[in-house]
């Protein structure tokens, strides 16, 4: 087979030629450097300490509410807690770990790049992101602590009157930080999407990761902007005497809830489709076949990304001047989209040699955990059924179900390509048993809050009424968030005990995209050599001649002749 | 260039169909502005690409009988190591932290960000390390 | 190139994959059985009003559906694991579409949401109408209590935190509601009454209800407003219409006339700025 070809794609060298990186070693080469492959992976590693710091909020908050009148933190603490929380885990953990940690290291080598459009920029993405990270946690050194009006800041009670305080102004100044590292990686992963892939990748032989961060990206330059210009008034507001989002100027609180969520909605999309990616690549890779109604899927994802801008105002159903039904009809109309990606994995699966790594464990855990937030998400959509679970936790439970279904998407992505970043696979055993204490903790959290919000129980409250059920229910959840601290300790053990012990060499999983062409780790600007593209999966062809896809009307299971008998060099 | 005008532009006219329905229908300005900005800006560069795909050559990359070596040669230019990300974030940085703790961080945030600008552009025409 | 073997140190677990079928299946089964003959739940209750009620009809249809889908689809996806898991070596048939089958799950789900969306317009347009109403009350929301005025007599009742303020109205009477808020955003939330509405500053939400039973329930703030937000609590008391007016002739004392004259006419100021300038955002409030 001689579809592979030398010589090398030609990179240009301003210094003699030499293919090995010269240059600062240590500190000043991580701070120095562009290669996306590095800054990557210092997004992943701050986003998953990030990740433990939110994860460690939530357990106080847990502590807190195991007993009724808990006395554990003070009723100030706990609006700072869940707070910080929510920011933490929304805006420092699961949106760069999205979109700045594995999108960055596997998009170009998914796509035959060398690097990400503008190396420069995206090493810039990655320090306003460390940089906004930090002023937003330094809140809790300052007086009056960290900011506590909520993830989501509603006004009147986000302004200098109800909230004074640097913390407030650190919570603000941290999101410019992060939303302008947000929208620079939006901007690199669209050119490099755009201009940048090998010869023979049409837009319709791109993976579905690639896909599903392209649409990313573009949902990115469409909300996060808004975010922007929303803190930028919050901020005047605050300080300079401006009266947007106050009464007594003229001005009209609920248009910073217009504002907020017109980011707000398209924001989960963010957050949600890159996980999508990873499991569509998870599923079809240990299935042993080609995912199902890839058009479909990728005509999905864009409808929910069309339909995405225009949902919005269904977080608002209950300030009673929003048009419910505008917003009810289109909200239900993205549960379409999602439920056929939905089947489209289970087609997938379908007839398939489905077996159950640590990586497919993670993504079939998603698929279940994903429906039961997606069906009760559903509900959420019909303003009259909303009226009675807006703000109680039964939506706490919704969406902890959605974002616990992403965090099982990024532990199957980060076991799936771990390897190829890295070169060395993780303990399979030891992530067996992540798999279980993670799985079983989101259910048993999640299960008794749905109850907990149908029983009257609202959110952001730091104390309940002395009632057995609601203790009952409560304290069954706290144990479902220690599980699931269990599970976060035995993924830091697993990394440790596997440190460079199992080498994985180039395609450990006989995967299917052209990243696996390459060795584990790339080496600088990625190929050596580079096979002929002619389908969405051009190293399972190579592999794999005899067992192209079938395509529509085929029903053989003999071998195709490759395409292109005549490339030989 | 074709696929990616026709996602832009379908995106952009979807966006724009909803607008009108909603804008209409509500009588909310907030929504109605925001979502018609939206609408431009999917149609900004997916006109652009409209236009310009049907003038270009096909890369490569649209030509699905392609192979390897029609994609020999320079692909772009990909500038190795450089202190000016790191410069610049730094001065992003202390601009914030002007807007918290007072307007004099602004001097080291500004100078920061002018060093930044200035030694990255001179860089860029240079080239650059690799 | 043969079928990868997982990496050395793991081998698939066969039992754990039965407890996980039996675990996907226990659901839908249970739900089988705990539904006995009559219409379940599903964690919602009917609650004390016409509209709490439909609102708890609807809640029923829409779980009878999400149970339905959410059976097939768990059904689907742990027979595809069970049922396809690997045995050998061989590659599968590589299918990628099937577009009957694509159709179908486009097409269907469509449906079953506009057949949700008519439902919810049902119950909506019911819940956000004003029938004609005598008696109205007027909800002050502030950080961090209540305050009900009824206008047209001299009742007032104001209440801090744990005080928990006591909003008498009468059963089988539609009752009007006036909501605003003095300072930050509110949530007014009864739980009996499967309903909840922001208290927001010049603004003037406007519900009405319709009680059926008597009895004394509990309400919250809902929407994060400060410090004692966990605190913010208030009661609502439905009482037969003949004690409710008892309760009412209570306040004609002097002092508590003037006290009321007092509010209502803070009140009146503050709902007639909120009404005639954000008229347009009240538009859709009901």
């Amino acid at each position: 087979m001689t579809d592979v070809l030398d010589p090398p794609i030609h990179i240009e060298h301003h210094d003699g030629g030499h293919e090995e990186h010269h240059g600062a070693t240590g500190i000043l080469n991580w701070l120095t450097s562009t290669d996306h492959k590095v800054i990557g992976m210092s997004y992943t590693v701050t986003s998953v300490i990030m990740m433990v710091i939110g994860g460690a909020f939530a357990e106080i908050i847990r502590a807190q509410l195991a007993t009724p009148n808990g006395s554990l933190v003070s009723l100030a603490q706990y609006n700072e807690l869940f707070t910080m929380h929510g920011s933490v885990m929304i805006y420092l953990f699961a949106g760069p770990f999205a979109f700045g940690a594995l999108a960055n290291i596997i998009v170009p080598i998914q796509i035959g790049a060398p690097d990400m459009a503008f190396p420069r920029l995206n090493a810039l993405s990655y320090w306003l992101y460390l940089t906004g990270s930090i002023t937003m946690l330094s809140g809790f050194f300052v007086a009056g602590g960290a900011a506590n009006f909520g993830w989501v800041a509603y006004a009147p009670l986000s302004n200098s009157l109800n909230t004074p305080g640097s913390g407030a102004d650190l919570w603000i100044g941290g999101l410019l930080l992060t939303g302008f590292s947000a929208i620079f990686t939006g901007v690199n992963l669209c050119a490099t999407i755009f201009y940048l892939r090998a010869p023979g990748m049409t837009m319709f032989r791109m993976p579905i990761f690639t896909w599903n961060m392209l649409v990313t990206a573009i949902l990115i330059l469409l909300a996060f902007p808004v975010l922007t210009a929303g803190l930028i008034m919050l901020y005047c507001d605050r300080h300079f005497g401006t009266h947007i989002f106050s009464v007594a100027g003229g001005g009209v609180p609920v248009l910073w809830q217009h504002i907020f969520w017109f980011w707000g909605h398209p924001e989960v999309y963010i957050l949600a489709l890159p996980f999508f990616g990873m499991v569509t690549e998870v599923i079809a890779v240990f299935s042993r076949k080609p995912v199902f109604g890839y058009k479909g899927m990728v005509f999905a994802t864009l409808t929910i990304a069309a339909l995405s801008l225009g949902v919005w105002a269904h977080h608002m159903f209950t300030t009673g001047v929003v048009l419910l039904p505008f917003f009810s009809i289109m909200s239900l109309l993205i549960a379409v989209p999602t439920g056929i990606k939905m089947f489209n994995w289970i087609g997938t699966m379908w007839k398939g040699q489905v077996w159950f790594s640590t990586a497919m464990l993670m993504s079939i855990g998603f698929l279940f955990t994903f429906l039961v937030g997606g069906l009760t998400g559903i509900y959420l959509a019909s303003p009259p059924l909303d009226f009675f679970t807006h703000d109680t936790y039964f939506v706490v439970a919704h969406f902890h179900s959605i974002v616990m279904a992403l965090v099982l998407g990024a532990m199957s992505g980060l076991y799936y390509w771990g390897p190829k970043i890295t070169g060395y696979l993780l303990n399979e055993r030891l992530g067996k048993a992540q798999f279980w204490f993670l799985f079983i903790g989101i259910q048993v959290f999640t299960f008794p809050i749905y109850l907990l919000g149908l029983y009257g129980m609202p959110r952001r409250v730091a104390v309940y009424p002395a009632n057995p059920q609601w203790k009952a229910l409560n304290d069954l959840s706290t144990l479902g968030a220690v599980l699931i601290g269990v599970s976060t300790v035995i993924f830091v053990v697993n990394i440790v005990v596997s440190w460079k012990k199992y080498p994985a060499g180039d395609n450990p999983w006989d995967a299917q995209t052209l990243e696996w062409f390459t060795t584990s780790p790339p080496p600088h600007h990625n190929f050596y050599r580079l096979p002929q593209i002619r389908s969405e999966r051009p190293t399972w062809d190579h592999n794999h001649p005899e067992h192209r896809t079938l395509h529509h009307g085929e029903h053989d299971v003999d071998p195709q002749v490759p395409e292109s008998e005549g490339e030989h060099v | 260039m074709k696929t990616e005008a026709k996602v832009l532009l379908g995106l952009g006219t979807f966006f724009g169909l909803m607008c009108a329905v909603y804008w209409n229908w509500s009588l909310e300005n907030a929504g109605g502005v925001m979502m018609f900005a939206g609408m431009l800006l999917c149609f900004l560069p997916g006109s652009y690409y409209f236009w310009w795909s049907r003038r270009m050559k096909p890369r490569p990359e649209d030509n699905p009988q392609a192979t390897q070596t029609q994609g020999a040669g320079v692909v772009g230019a990909f500038p190795g190591s450089s202190i000016f990300p790191f410069v610049m974030g730094m001065g992003a940085f202390f601009v914030v932290l002007a807007l918290v703790f007072g307007i004099w961080l602004l001097v080291p945030g500004l100078a920061l960000v002018v060093w930044a600008l200035l030694g990255g552009t001179a860089e860029g025409r240079r080239g650059g390390h690799h | 190139m043969p079928t990868p073997a997982l990496p050395p140190q793991g081998a698939p677990d066969r039992s754990r994959r039965w407890r996980r079928v039996r675990r996907a299946a226990a659901l839908p089964l249970a739900a089988l059985v705990l539904s006995g003959c009559t219409v379940p739940g599903f964690g919602a209750t009917p609650g004390d009003t016409t509209s709490s009620q439909s609102a708890y009809h609807l809640w029923q249809g829409f779980s009878i559906g999400a149970v339905i889908v959410g059976g097939i689809t768990v059904g689907l996806m742990a027979w595809a694991v069970v049922r396809y898991r690997r045995r050998g070596d061989h590659i599968p048939v590589q299918h990628q579409y099937h577009l009957p089958l694509e159709v179908f799950y486009t097409v269907m789900p469509i449906l079953i949401v506009f057949g949700l969306f008519a439902a919810t317009l049902v119950v909506e347009n019911k819940e956000t109408s004003n029938p004609k109403t005598n008696v109205t009350i007027n909800v002050n929301a502030f950080q961090w209590g209540w305050q009900f005025i009824y206008p047209g007599t001299n009742a007032l009742v104001y209440g801090q935190t744990t005080q928990s303020p006591i909003m008498e109205m009468p059963v089988n009477t539609n009752v009007h509601v006036n909501l605003t808020s003095t300072d930050v955003i509110h949530g007014f939330y009864v739980h009996a009454f499967n309903f909840s509405r922001y208290a927001l500053p010049g603004v003037v939400n406007q519900f009405t209800f319709r009680a059926q039973n008597t009895g004394t329930f509990f309400g919250q703030c809902t929407q994060l407003c400060g410090l004692y937000h966990s605190l913010m609590w208030f009661r609502v008391k439905v009482v037969p219409a003949a004690q409710y007016a008892q309760w009412i002739s209570t306040f004609n004392n002097p002092a508590d006339a003037a006290a009321a004259a007092a509010a209502i006419k803070t009140t009146n100021e503050e709902l007639a700025t909120g009404v005639a300038s954000k008229a347009s955002y009240t538009k859709f409030g009901r």
